[in-house]
């Protein structure tokens, strides 16, 4: 059962954001993902980074599905269950497309900070210029393929633009070592554009963190 | 010491001889009895102590004492594949071969077997009688060296950190320096966390599952019912019952109905019974067992009777109450993890009230502080505590990718 898993698992094209977060991080580190739903990032930094990997999931499910794939999951909410754990535990703790369904993203991006000694966060840019657009076209809030429920079903309640996020990472004290955005093809944008240009042409956003 | 044969002793002296208290006596005191001498000498592996005494938490010495156990599948040169599977309240050593009181298969026979989730082809599996049991290892229904009767209510009290130490001793004995893994449920559960707790460097992981940190008032309540039930059964004699040649079969019976009610769901009960009556189309206006769920619990209760000693449940049921592992670690569960590399899975179940999810979780957030290798899963189940013994996929899914991340991380041949 565990081999049959992991086979189908391999099969699916992995996430371009997983990919860019397998190069942050370094080999044999102690990793927290905060929303790690059904593991897949879990499982790469495993096969290639060799990472101690710990997961967060708020689904129970998703949870018993890694565990039952050998993967060190518990049931939990990054709102709730990250206070509880010690100043500097991880190398690095993970939120990935998670921060904007979070309820206080900010006290969740100031417990990242403070368990690992560098934080990852990606999240979906609701500065890109396509929703700008429907926006600015439909007057509705705009339906995307990352964004696909409508306003009252969404489990995003905390939606932001990369300038917004660059504003918090300042107001948490973070230091932004590096951040990569891509469009919808999965492109990296080229990390000289400057800021308006990320957030107009980004579809999501990777920023690799560490606490001033 | 099985009530059962007890029963049956019972018959067969009265119906042959004069019922004198002589002949009583001298029939307890020889212990002729098939399940009556599994106290003693238990059908399974035992080993007797004799060098260093047990320094129980009462402070004091338990010497000789003996444990008896069962083992399943190999253990490999290197001994690094042995995994502990510690029973519950009312459980025993037989965890997958025949009991030979009941004649039944093994409690968890279930999980444990070749290519059953705890794999025999690959895990040697070790189950140990708890210390203060009544299948062969030390506990009150045992001869105590030192006046050749029953120990009886001069059976030291103790702790579930005592029944630890004692299944240390075996592995020791076993030559085992670390255990792949120390699995159990309920009271299993508890001993698994001492285990982590007390012996950190030994144990590889761990799996406690529908268990609690420590033992909340609800569950010392309904303990102190059972253990009431038993001492005001006139048959219980002040605890001397086997050499009165009596058993205390009605407060046992209670005691272990009452306990089974914890053991179920409302949910589970209301699927199994409702309000069905039991072999009859009308009620009968009497106390006799009208609805099915008394004619169960009955059944329960005397069917437990047959195969439990009554001074063993006290005793048991009392190290249950006593088992506080925060209180053991200054006040602060977390403390009693600090520096473990032990790779945790705890699990729990949505209907289990008696040791509920919270208190799982109160686990996982110790082993969180102490950044520890944790894994939670509550499995959704209405089948109540008892859902760790049944037939739940999902624990299944869970204990086999467990034990299979862990055992590739400890280097154990697939």
């Amino acid at each position: 059962m565990l081999a049959r898993d992991d086979t189908a698992h391999r099969q699916l094209p992995h996430r371009v954001d997983h990919l860019l977060i397998a190069d942050m991080v370094a080999h044999g580190a102690r990793v927290l993902d905060v929303g790690c739903g059904d593991g897949a990032l879990l499982e790469l930094l495993g096969e290639r980074k060799q990472v101690d990997g710990r997961g967060i999931e708020v689904t129970r499910e998703k949870v018993n599905a890694c565990v039952a794939r050998g993967l060190s999951v518990i049931q939990g909410d990054a709102d709730r269950d990250l206070d509880k754990y010690p100043d500097k535990a991880f190398d690095y703790a993970i939120l990935s497309l998670t921060i904007q369904a979070t309820r206080r993203p900010k006290p969740v991006l100031e417990n990242l900070l403070r368990i690992g000694r560098h934080a990852i966060v990606s999240f979906p840019n609701f500065g890109h210029w396509w929703i700008r657009s429907q926006l600015l076209v439909t007057g509705r809030m705009p339906e995307t393929a990352n964004l696909p429920e409508p306003w009252y079903d969404s489990p995003d309640a905390h939606l932001c633009t990369i300038r917004d996020f660059v504003d918090l990472c300042r107001l948490v004290d973070a230091r932004v070592e590096s951040k990569v955005t891509f469009n919808a093809s999965g492109r990296q944008l080229g990390t000289w554009l400057p800021l308006t240009l990320h957030n107009l042409l980004g579809e999501k956003a990777v920023f690799l963190l560490t606490r001033r | 010491m099985t009530a059962e044969t007890s029963l049956e002793a019972k018959t067969a002296v009265s119906a042959s001889e004069p019922a004198s208290s002589d002949v009583v006596m001298e029939h307890a005191l020889e212990r002729p009895l098939a399940t009556s001498a599994e106290v003693d000498t238990p059908s399974s592996e035992v080993v007797v102590f004799r060098d260093k005494p047990l320094e129980l938490d009462c402070g004091q010495q338990l010497l000789p004492f003996q444990v008896a156990y069962c083992t399943y599948g190999t253990l490999n040169a290197e001994r690094t594949n042995a995994i502990l599977v510690c029973h519950a309240l009312t459980g025993d050593q037989y965890v997958a071969s025949r009991n030979p009181v009941t004649g039944k298969p093994g409690w968890w026979e279930i999980m444990i077997g070749p290519g059953k989730p705890i794999d025999t082809d690959r895990y040697f599996v070790i189950c140990v009688n708890i210390l203060g049991g009544c299948l062969g290892s030390t506990g009150p229904a045992s001869t105590n060296p030192a006046t050749g009767r029953p120990w009886g209510l001069d059976f030291p009290v103790i702790t579930i950190g005592d029944m630890v130490k004692a299944q240390a001793r075996l592995i020791d004995h076993l030559g085992i320096e670390k255990l792949f893994s120390v699995i159990g449920g309920s009271m299993g559960g508890m001993q698994v966390l001492e285990w982590a707790s007390r012996y950190k460097q030994r144990v590889f992981s761990a799996m406690p599952i529908a268990t609690a940190p420590w033992h909340s008032a609800q569950n010392i309540a309904f303990h102190e019912v059972g253990r009431q039930a038993v001492m005001a059964d006139p048959a219980w004699s002040g605890g001397r019952y086997i050499e009165a040649g009596t058993v205390p079969r009605r407060g046992l019976a209670v005691a272990r109905m009452a306990a089974h009610i914890t053991y179920l769901s409302e949910e589970a009960l209301e699927r199994k019974f409702g309000r069905s009556l039991q072999n009859r189309v009308a009620k009968t206006f009497s106390f006799s067992a009208d609805f099915q769920v008394e004619s169960y619990l009955r059944h329960q209760g005397s069917t437990f009777v047959d195969r439990f000693d009554a001074n063993s449940y006290l005793y048991i049921t009392r190290a249950m109450d006593y088992f506080d592992l925060a209180a053991d670690a200054g006040g602060k569960l977390a403390k009693g993890f600090e520096g473990t590399q032990t790779r945790f899975c705890v699990v729990s179940f949505t209907s289990d009230w008696l040791y509920p999810t919270r208190e799982s979780r109160e686990i996982v957030q110790a082993l969180n502080a102490v950044a520890a290798n944790v894994s939670f899963v509550e499995v959704e189940s209405d089948k109540g505590h008892d859902a760790f013994l049944l037939d739940e996929p999902e624990l299944f899914a869970t204990v086999r990718g467990f034990l299979g991340a862990a055992a590739k991380k400890r280097g154990l041949a697939a």
